[in-house]
């Protein structure tokens, strides 16, 4: 039984805590009475994998099981999360590379011969091919690719169909392949609350046209949080989608979690609480921290890239979706949720070095306040951490450096539009369509690697609550012009930081710290 | 006598401020300068219908500033006689009454000067661009009443705007309006510059169009686009915010500092970016026309950023190598546009002349701290320093006042 999560109120005896802050970490003495959230103890993983797997093929919620639904002639596509999930990576045999290959056997068994495969990486960049083996596997990937194994295209007119339009007007188009298939299987692998259920198949396969229904700043500024389903505009949207592209193709959703063992050994001491470290934790966070430090720019990202986690599953839930993702959730929940009394007026938080979008890449200015103002920000189920007009002080370094090919409409989101206005219902009018239909992005997205020409707006808009919400934002340790353009304030330190605060919370504030990564989400009650 | 800056044969002065301008020394760089302050005798009139002006306001060109700090090319060597007194950016008082086109200019009246020596200033008959007013592209520049001198500014007989007397052919002369100040009229003569070179790119209807520079041609370019042509966009690449704010002020629609000059310009008119492994980016799409207004690098970017078929007007003086690969593979026109011209037109250009064109803008246009710095010209060293950082410094053009001393 491991245990729950906890809330820490900061005392004279208690040790620095640790923070991230993008390719590093420091140890940080927060003020008396800051409350640290911690995530629950890692959740014990399925001993059997490959069995729980096959018994939820077989034994599926709402829906028969797996091989009654394959018949010979069939048309099957077999549908999976891009590497933006999870975080980072996980080790070797990834769990999706274990569900495809039982759903492959049991095709075959049927003598089915029209099966592809896709990733649904919906406006993401193409993966490589090395990163979509890294997902599937050596045998998968050698039958499959790349004919029958290819990244989602979503601006490929051709491969494109829409299905028709929700009560509210919202346009369901999603991949040809997939919507003509005669069954639909999709393979999750869920992080957060956020992803799963009704976003996969919706999100993962659909076109500009579909995702600006829910991509969007008023739906965002709506979604409260967008990790708590039910009170998110966003997931109400991708629920009423789903149920109308389940009229016309059968999906069977095929669901897992991880615990939350997000570092491998060598940093194991970053999945611990640290009052709780041994001497071998903190003699490996010594020689972590100066091997970090001294290393060059390159060699501290390809190491930090290269981390991968050895995340062990803790459910596997497969059927119809709306019957799965429940599970799901409770299984997320199980593993991040930790019970806050209250709100506070400043929340405090880490950014690691990765996010969704900089997998193999760069975490550009536009990601870290993604990551902070979307991502972390919205870890929180109730009412935020921080009180309405509260601070959020956040570290990272924030340096202005971007992946020429994975970014290339960020480099100009950010020279172009926040030069501009960081105004977020002003970019989206004045701005996204632009972005969204330059033919320069389309084909970079299209041919190369990169993320579509609309997606740093999506990143902008991914901060739209928090933005309403907070009365300030600052940044420990950011690049002073790149916080300027983000319209955040950067401090050296966080004395400094809470100085600068006291203009808008006092001097004595009620701190709240969130302990992450391993992912946290905030019960605030 | 009169006080004057001197330029001097030094081929050694010459090749030391080349090397210095470039690299951490450039400071320096104007004390090294083949120039001197001297003492010297009245230019003397070269004819009946020459004239003696007086300088008021005499401006700091980027083609003098190239001369004296050795990045000027040396084919122009044939077309100077030394030693010179530079300066051809001139507003002066006449000190003779003359008479040009029937009316009479009075002493003590302001003129800006045409600075070209063509064949009327040198006593011969027209060669076939004089006589179609084309002045500026002389053949006889090197012969007649004076020396050698493509300009007033570069002719050993005729004196330079850096000095407190010169002589100048009447047919050199524009008058200047009573109520017009001085720091507008000294713009004259680089307005007329960028009116002819508006007037020599062609710019069609709604043409997409990149100026490449934001000193003191750019500007005036932008000014003259957006008073003379029907021109679309009108992109500035500009290095320091100050000049960017003028370019704004004179209808720039967008501007973009040089590290963003491609990807800027490719989100205002399409295409696609691309980076070789070596050199810098470049455009396949971009602008419909680029003006070339820094006398350096400017070229190679516009060379990158206009688009196949496009064309590419020379303003400022060129100076250094160039890749031409694009101009070569993109199929560019590049149109060459000198000074300014006479009272004859192309068939194309339908303006009047540039000099009247130049002063009618300068009258309204908002020129208002364009010259933000006058010196003596005994303190010559400050202003060639200031000069060389107009840009960095927050000015735009700096001229001498040589009633000052």
């Amino acid at each position: 039984m491991s245990r729950p999560g906890l809330v820490l109120e900061v005392d004279e005896r208690t040790p620095p805590v640790l923070v991230h802050e993008g390719e590093g970490f420091r140890l940080e003495r927060f003020p008396l009475g800051t409350r640290v959230v911690y995530p629950p103890d890692p959740l014990p993983g399925i001993r059997d994998v490959e069995a729980a797997i096959r018994d939820a093929l077989l034994n599926p919620l709402g829906s028969e099981p797996l091989p009654e639904l394959l018949y010979p002639g069939m048309r099957l596509t077999i549908v999976f999360d891009d590497l933006s999930i999870p975080l980072p990576p996980m080790q070797a045999p990834d769990i999706r590379q274990r569900i495809i290959e039982q759903v492959l056997e049991m095709a075959a068994a049927k003598g089915i011969d029209d099966v592809e495969l896709i990733a649904a990486n919906s406006l993401h960049r193409r993966m490589t091919a090395a990163e979509i083996k890294h997902i599937v596997g050596e045998r998968v990937f050698a039958s499959f690719w790349p004919e029958r194994l290819r990244n989602h295209d979503a601006e490929d007119p051709d491969d494109m169909m829409l299905l028709g339009r929700t009560k509210h007007g919202e346009h369901v188009e999603i991949n040809r392949r997939a919507a003509e298939s005669d069954l639909l299987v999709y393979v999750n692998v869920n992080l957060v609350a956020m992803s799963g259920g009704s976003k996969s198949v919706a999100v993962g396969l659909a076109s500009y046209r579909s995702l600006r229904h829910h991509h969007n700043v008023d739906t965002l500024r709506h979604s409260r949080s967008f990790n708590d389903p039910e009170h998110s505009a966003m997931h109400h949207s991708y629920d009423r989608m789903h149920e109308l592209l389940i009229k016309h193709v059968r999906v069977f959703t095929i669901e897992t979690t991880m615990n939350n063992e997000t570092f491998p050994a060598q940093f194991s001491f970053l999945n611990k609480r640290e009052w709780e470290w041994s001497l071998r934790d903190q003699g490996a966070f010594l020689a972590a921290k100066g091997a970090n430090e001294l290393a060059p720019a390159k060699v501290r990202r390809r190491i930090w890239q290269g981390v991968r986690a050895p995340y062990r599953p803790t459910g596997v839930h497969a059927g119809a979706t709306t019957e799965v993702h429940p599970h799901t959730l409770a299984n997320i929940h199980r593993q991040q949720l930790t019970e806050v009394h209250g709100q506070s007026d400043v929340l405090l938080f880490g950014l690691p070095y990765i996010c969704p979008y900089n997998v193999n890449s760069v975490m550009n200015p536009i990601l870290v306040f993604s990551l902070g103002l979307g991502y972390y920000f919205n870890m929180y189920r109730g009412a935020p951490l921080v009180r309405e007009g509260g601070v959020l002080i956040m570290y990272h370094p924030m340096p202005v450096e971007f992946h020429p090919v994975h970014h290339p409409s960020y480099i100009d989101f950010y020279e172009e539009v926040l030069a501009q206005t960081t105004d977020q219902a002003t970019i989206e009018s004045k701005f996204e369509e632009q972005y969204a239909t330059d033919p320069w992005y389309i084909h970079l997205y299209r041919s190369s690697h990169a993320y579509h020409g609309v997606h740093p707006f999506y990143m902008w808009y991914w901060g739209a609550h928090a933005m309403e919400h907070l009365g300030d934002v600052i940044c420990v340790g950011a690049n002073r012009r790149a916080a300027a353009r983000l319209g955040m304030r950067a401090a050296s330190t966080l004395a400094d930081a809470l100085e600068m605060a006291s203009d808008t919370v006092g001097h004595s504030p009620s701190i709240s710290y969130l302990h992450s990564p391993p992912l946290t989400l905030a019960d605030v009650r | 006598m009169i006080l004057a800056l001197e330029y001097h044969r030094s081929p050694a002065r010459y090749l030391a401020a080349g090397r210095l301008s470039a690299g951490p020394l450039a400071q320096v760089t104007p004390s090294l300068a083949p120039l001197r302050l001297v003492n010297r005798s009245e230019p003397r009139r070269a004819g009946p219908d020459w004239v003696r002006v007086r300088p008021v306001l005499s401006g700091i060109c980027g083609s003098d500033l190239a001369l004296l700090t050795g990045r000027a090319s040396p084919y122009l060597g044939p077309l100077v006689s030394m030693p010179f007194v530079p300066g051809h950016e001139i507003v002066g008082q006449l000190m003779d009454d003359v008479e040009k086109d029937g009316v009479v200019l009075a002493a003590g009246s302001r003129v800006v000067l045409d600075p070209v020596l063509s064949c009327r200033a040198r006593g011969l008959v027209p060669c076939v661009w004089c006589e179609t007013g084309r002045t500026n592209r002389c053949d006889h520049i090197t012969v007649g009443r004076v020396s050698a001198g493509l300009q007033t500014g570069f002719c050993a007989d005729t004196g330079g705007g850096w000095s407190q007397l010169l002589v100048a052919h009447r047919g050199q002369l524009h008058p200047v309006p009573d109520d017009m100040p001085a720091e507008r009229a000294v713009l004259a003569e680089p307005l007329a510059c960028a009116v002819h070179s508006a007037h020599r790119a062609g710019v069609p209807r709604d043409a997409s169009v990149v100026v490449v520079g934001a000193g003191t041609v750019g500007l005036l370019t932008v000014l003259a686009l957006r008073a003379l042509t029907p021109a679309g966009s009108v992109t500035v690449i500009a290095k320091h915010p100050h000049q960017g704010r003028k370019a704004y002020e004179l209808g720039a629609t967008d501007v973009l500092e040089p590290r963003r000059a491609a990807r800027g310009l490719r989100r205002a008119t399409g295409g696609s970016l691309h980076q070789p492994e070596r050199g810098r980016e470049f455009l396949l799409g971009g602008a419909d026309i680029a003006f070339e207004c820094t006398g350096g690098q400017g070229l190679d970017t516009a060379a990158r950023l206009v688009r196949a078929g496009g064309r590419i007007v020379l303003s400022g003086m060129p100076s250094g190598p160039v890749d031409l690969t694009p101009v070569w593979y993109r199929e560019l026109e590049i149109v060459g546009a000198y000074a300014s011209a006479g009272d004859a037109r192309e068939p194309a250009s339908g303006a009047d002349d540039d000099f009247g064109a130049a002063l009618q803008l300068a009258a309204d246009a908002p020129l208002d701290g364009f010259v933000d710095a006058t010196y003596p010209l005994a303190e010559w060293r400050e202003a060639l320093g200031h000069a060389l950082a107009a840009g960095r410094s927050g000015s735009v053009k700096v001229a001498f006042d040589p009633t000052k001393g």
